[in-house]
C-alpha cells in the first residue's frame, strides 16, 4: 500500500507507468499524493473526523462509566451474567444493521418524527437523518460496547477492600470514587479510548448512511478513492497517513500500559 | 459496600437507560419487519409478507449463498491458522512474543477502511483478480487474530502443571496435546469459530473493498438496498441476520463463561 501511494493515477484509473524511476524520485512527484492530502478541503475533512472521534470517545466515556460501575460493583450477582451478555451481543452484531436501525428511526417519515408530531411537540416532521447529530448518535451507539467492556473488566478486577478502606477512613462515595476507584480503572479507560477512538476515526458506514454527503469523514474519503474516484494511489496515501496516526496512538498507549504493568487490551 | 442508596438508584436507572438505548432501535426494526404498511411508520397489522417476498428474490438468495460459503471457508481456515498461534502465545516468553502479540492485535484495532485499502492494493500488486476468493482471503486475515486472541484467553487460565503431569506420566508431546491441551482449549476454539462466522457473515467495510464482480455478499446487497431507501424487505433480512448472530453469539458467550463456573 505504501508503494502504491507514491505512484500516480493513470488516465483510465489504473496506475501510471513510471518511465524513469530516478528522475521520478528526484522530481519529488512521488510525494504528490501526500502533498495533495494537505489541501484545504481534505484538511477540513480530517479535522471533522478528528473532532467527531474525540466527541464520540468523550460521550462514550460519560455514558459507559456509570453502567460499567453498576455492572461490576453493584449489580445483583445472579443478574450479572445476563446483563453482561446483553452488552456483549451488540459488540458482535452487524454494525451495518445497527446503523440501519437508526436510519429507520430518524428518517423524515420515521418513528421519531411520527411520535414528535403525533404528541404535538413538533408541527411538521423535521429532517433528523443526514445531519451531524445523526452521525454522532450512530457513532456513539456503535462504539458504546467497546468502552463499557474494558471499563467493566478493570472495575471487576478492583480489590473491593480498597473501596471499603476508603469509606472506613471517612471518604464519602464521591471521594472514594475520585481518589481510589477512578485512578485504578485508568488502564481500562485507556483501552476503551483506544478501542473507540481508532475505529471512529476511520468510520465510513455511519457517516455515509446517517450523514449523507455533507458530513464526509476520512473513512468516506478513502473509500471513495477506491470505489468511486478510482484513484488508488491517493486513497493509499490517505490510508497510510491514517495508519501512521493510529500507530502513533498505539505506541503512546503501549508506553502508558508498560509503565503501569498491565498487558491486555481486550 | 456502603454506597449511598441514592447513588445506587441513580446508577441503576442509568444502566436501564443504556440498555434501552442499545436495544430499542434493534427491537423497533424487528417489530416493523412484521408491519403490513409499506411506507409509513404507522402500524397497519401483522404480516409475514416481507419474509415471503425474500424467498422469491433470486439476487438475495444468491448473496446469501455467497455469504454462507465465505463464512464457512473463513471459519475453517481461521481456526486452523489461529489456534496454533494461540498455543504458541500461551507458552512462556519466547523471542519475539511481544511483537507477535502486537501484530495479532493490529487487524483487530486498525480501522477497517485501512485494512480494506491495504488488501485491495495488495491484491492489485500481486495481480489477483477480485472475486469471492479475495473476499475469503480478506476475511481470513482479520479473523485469524480473533481466533488467536479468544483461544489464548481460554488457555491463559490453564495450569501449566497439567502439561507437566501428562509428560511425567509418559505422554509424548503429541499425546499431551491431543489428550490434555486440545480438550481444554476446545470450548475456546468452538467459541472463536462461532464469533468468526458471525464477523464474516456481517462484514461490510472490508468486503466492499475486495469483492469482485458477482461476488455480492449479503451485507453488500443490504447496503445497496439501503442507499436506495428504507424498505420493509430490508427490515426482514436484517431481522433474520440479527436473529442468527444473536443465537451464535449467545452460544459462544456461554462456552467462554463455562471456565469461570
Amino acid at each position: 500500500m505504501l508503494g502504491i501511494s507514491f505512484a500516480q493515477r493513470g488516465i483510465y484509473g489504473g496506475l501510471q507507468p513510471i518511465q524513469h524511476l530516478g528522475e521520478y524520485l528526484h522530481s519529488g512527484a512521488f510525494l504528490a499524493n501526500y502533498a495533495r492530502s494537505f489541501d484545504g478541503i481534505f484538511l477540513k475533512i480530517a479535522w471533522r473526523s478528528l473532532w467527531m472521534a474525540v466527541a464520540t470517545t468523550g460521550l462514550c466515556i460519560v455514558v459507559s462509566f456509570p453502567i460499567a460501575y453498576y455492572l461490576a460493583l453493584l449489580a445483583p450477582q445472579r443478574w450479572k451474567g445476563l446483563l453482561l451478555g446483553l452488552v456483549v451481543i451488540p459488540f458482535w452484531t452487524s454494525f451495518l444493521i445497527r446503523t440501519y436501525a437508526w436510519m429507520f428511526i430518524l428518517r423524515t417519515e420515521g418513528l421519531l418524527n411520527l411520535v414528535l408530531v403525533g404528541s404535538g411537540i413538533l408541527r411538521h416532521p423535521v429532517e433528523l437523518l443526514y445531519t451531524q447529530t445523526a452521525v454522532m448518535i450512530g457513532l456513539v451507539y456503535g462504539e458504546l460496547p467497546f468502552m463499557i467492556l474494558p471499563l467493566y473488566a478493570s472495575l471487576e478486577k478492583l480489590d473491593r477492600s480498597l473501596l471499603e478502606a476508603g469509606s472506613d477512613l471517612g471518604a464519602n462515595t464521591f471521594q472514594t470514587f475520585r481518589r481510589v476507584t477512578f485512578p485504578l480503572t485508568l488502564p481500562g479507560l485507556a483501552a476503551g479510548v483506544v478501542l473507540v477512538f481508532i475505529p471512529s476515526l476511520g468510520q465510513f458506514v455511519v457517516s455515509d448512511l446517517l450523514g449523507g454527503a455533507r458530513s464526509m469523514l476520512l473513512g468516506n474519503l478513502i473509500q471513495n478513492q477506491f470505489a468511486v474516484a478510482r484513484n488508488q494511489p491517493f486513497g493509499a496515501a490517505l490510508a497510510f497517513e491514517l495508519t501512521a496516526a493510529v500507530l502513533l496512538l498505539l505506541l503512546g498507549y503501549a508506553a502508558l500500559t508498560r509503565r503501569r504493568g498491565s498487558e491486555d487490551l481486550l | 459496600m456502603r454506597s449511598g442508596r441514592g447513588v445506587r438508584r441513580l446508577l441503576a436507572a442509568h444502566t436501564i437507560l443504556v440498555y434501552l438505548f442499545l436495544y430499542a432501535p434493534i427491537a423497533i426494526l424487528m417489530v416493523f419487519s412484521f408491519n403490513a404498511a409499506r411506507q409509513t411508520a404507522f402500524w397497519q397489522g401483522f404480516t409475514f409478507d416481507w419474509y415471503r417476498r425474500l424467498l422469491d428474490d433470486g439476487l438475495l438468495l444468491r448473496a446469501l449463498r455467497n455469504s454462507l460459503e465465505v463464512a464457512a471457508i473463513t471459519t475453517a481456515a481461521a481456526v486452523l491458522l489461529g489456534t496454533p498461534a494461540a498455543l504458541a502465545l500461551a507458552r512462556p516468553a519466547f523471542r519475539g512474543k511481544r511483537m507477535t502479540q502486537t501484530l495479532l492485535y493490529l487487524p483487530v484495532i486498525i480501522p477497517e477502511v485501512v485494512l480494506g485499502a491495504a488488501l485491495v492494493t495488495f491484491f492489485g500488486a500481486v495481480s489477483l483478480q477480485l472475486s469471492l476468493a479475495t473476499v475469503v482471503i480478506a476475511h481470513v486475515v482479520f479473523s485469524v487474530s480473533y481466533v488467536a486472541l479468544v483461544v489464548r484467553a481460554r488457555l491463559a487460565g490453564l495450569d501449566p502443571a497439567l502439561e507437566e503431569a501428562a509428560r511425567d506420566l509418559g505422554a509424548g508431546p503429541f499425546e499431551t496435546f491431543r489428550r490434555v491441551i486440545l480438550p481444554l482449549a476446545l470450548p475456546g476454539i468452538v467459541a472463536s469459530a462461532l464469533l468468526v462466522f458471525t464477523l464474516s457473515i456481517d462484514d461490510y467495510v472490508i468486503t466492499s473493498f475486495v469483492a469482485g464482480v458477482g461476488a455480492t455478499t449479503l451485507p453488500l446487497l443490504i447496503y445497496s438496498m439501503l442507499k436506495v431507501g428504507v424498505t420493509p424487505e430490508v427490515n426482514a433480512i436484517s431481522t433474520l441476520l440479527l436473529a442468527v448472530t444473536i443465537v451464535l453469539i449467545t452460544a459462544a458467550h456461554r462456552l467462554l463463561q463455562e471456565k469461570e463456573d
